[in-house]
C-alpha cells in the first residue's frame, strides 16, 4: 500500500501524517504543492495540517488552487482514497471536493486540547476498525473549526450517513458538533481533529491508530 | 486600470468577529450600534482591456468562497 502525503508552504503537520500512514504498513511518498502529479501507484492521498499559504485570504484557499490539487481531485473522481486532516479538511472543502465550509470558530479563540469525540457512522474504510457510537479522545489545533453547511446540505449528509465524527462537547460552533464528513462515494474524509496526533502511546492517546489502520486493512483488501 | 473587490459574508451568515467588534463598541460607550458585519476588500491592478467578466471569475475561483461570501465588484477608469 502506497500513500502520497502533500506538503505546502506552511503545512506543519506533514510528517506526523507520514508516521500515521507508516505505522500503520504504508510506504509513503511525500509530494510537493507544485508538483502536478501524484507518484504511481498510490492507493491514498492525505492532506496534511498547518497553515497553508500563512492562511491568507481563507484557510485553505490558495492551497486549493495549487497544481497538485488538481492531480488529486482527479484522483478523487477516478475512485482514489483521500484524507484530509485539520487545514487538509479546510483545503477539501475550498477544492468542493467535501461540502460546508469551515468558518472562524464560534469564541474566536484558538483550541488545542485533546477532545472527545463520537464515530458517527463505522460505514467507510476509514472509521470501520470503530463501533458507531463509540467515543474516542483525539487532539483538536485549530482556529478555524466550524464546520457550516446549509439545511439542504445537512439533510443530505444525514440522509446518506456521510458524518464521520462529531463532537461530544462541542469546541467550536460546528452545525451539528460535526467534526468529520465523508464524500458521496465514502473514500474522502475531511476532519479537524488529527488522528495523526494519537497513534503512539507517547502522544498520550492511541484513539488514532484504528483509523489509519482501518484503512490498511481497506486497501489491502481493494 | 484597477478593480475593487469587496467580499462580505452572505446575509444570514452568523459573523462571530463583527458580533465580537459590536459587542465591543457597546462596551466603549457608543450606544445604538444594531449591527457589525466585518469583510475584506481587494484591490487589483490590471493590465488595460481586462473585463469585469474576468475580474467576476477571479471571485468565483479565488477570492470568494461562494457557499458563505457574496462580492460586488467595481471597475475603476
Amino acid at each position: 500500500m502506497k500513500a502520497a502525503v502533500l506538503q505546502f508552504p506552511g503545512s506543519n503537520c506533514d510528517r506526523d501524517m507520514v508516521e500515521g500512514f507508516r505505522g500503520a504498513g504504508f510506504d509513503v511518498a511525500t509530494v510537493w504543492h507544485k508538483d502536478t502529479t501524484l507518484p504511481d501507484g498510490i492507493d491514498i492521498v492525505g492532506v496534511p495540517g498547518g497553515f497553508s499559504y500563512g492562511d491568507y485570504l481563507r484557510c485553505g484557499a490558495i492551497a486549493a488552487q495549487s497544481p497538485i490539487m488538481r492531480a488529486v481531485a482527479d484522483f478523487a473522481v477516478w475512485g482514489g482514497h483521500v484524507l484530509g486532516v485539520c487545514n487538509g479538511f479546510q483545503v477539501l472543502c475550498e477544492t468542493r471536493m467535501l461540502p460546508g465550509v469551515l468558518m472562524r470558530n464560534a469564541r474566536l479563540k484558538f483550541v488545542c486540547r485533546t477532545e472527545p469525540l463520537i464515530v458517527a457512522t463505522s460505514d467507510s474504510p476509514f472509521t470501520r476498525a470503530y463501533e458507531a457510537g463509540q467515543q474516542i479522545e483525539i487532539p483538536i489545533a485549530h482556529h478555524d473549526g466550524n464546520y457550516q453547511i446549509d439545511d439542504d446540505g445537512l439533510v443530505a449528509l444525514r440522509g446518506e450517513d456521510r458524518i464521520a465524527f462529531t463532537y461530544a462537547d462541542n469546541p467550536n460552533g460546528s452545525r451539528a458538533d460535526i467534526a468529520g464528513v465523508l464524500s458521496a462515494n465514502r473514500r474522502v474524509l475531511g476532519m479537524m481533529p488529527h488522528p495523526e496526533r494519537a497513534v503512539e502511546a507517547a502522544h498520550g492517546g492511541t484513539d488514532g491508530a484504528p483509523l489509519f489502520a482501518a484503512l490498511a486493512g481497506a486497501l489491502v483488501a481493494a | 486600470m484597477k478593480a475593487t473587490v469587496t467580499v462580505m459574508l452572505k446575509q444570514g451568515v452568523l459573523d462571530p468577529q463583527g458580533e465580537a467588534v459590536k459587542s465591543a463598541l457597546g462596551s466603549m460607550g457608543f450606544d445604538g450600534v444594531s449591527g457589525v458585519r466585518q469583510g475584506k476588500v481587494i484591490e487589483l491592478e490590471l493590465a488595460d482591456g481586462t473585463t469585469e467578466a474576468q475580474v467576476t471569475e477571479m471571485c468565483e475561483k479565488l477570492l470568494a468562497n461562494t457557499v458563505i461570501e457574496s462580492y460586488r465588484v467595481e471597475m475603476d477608469a
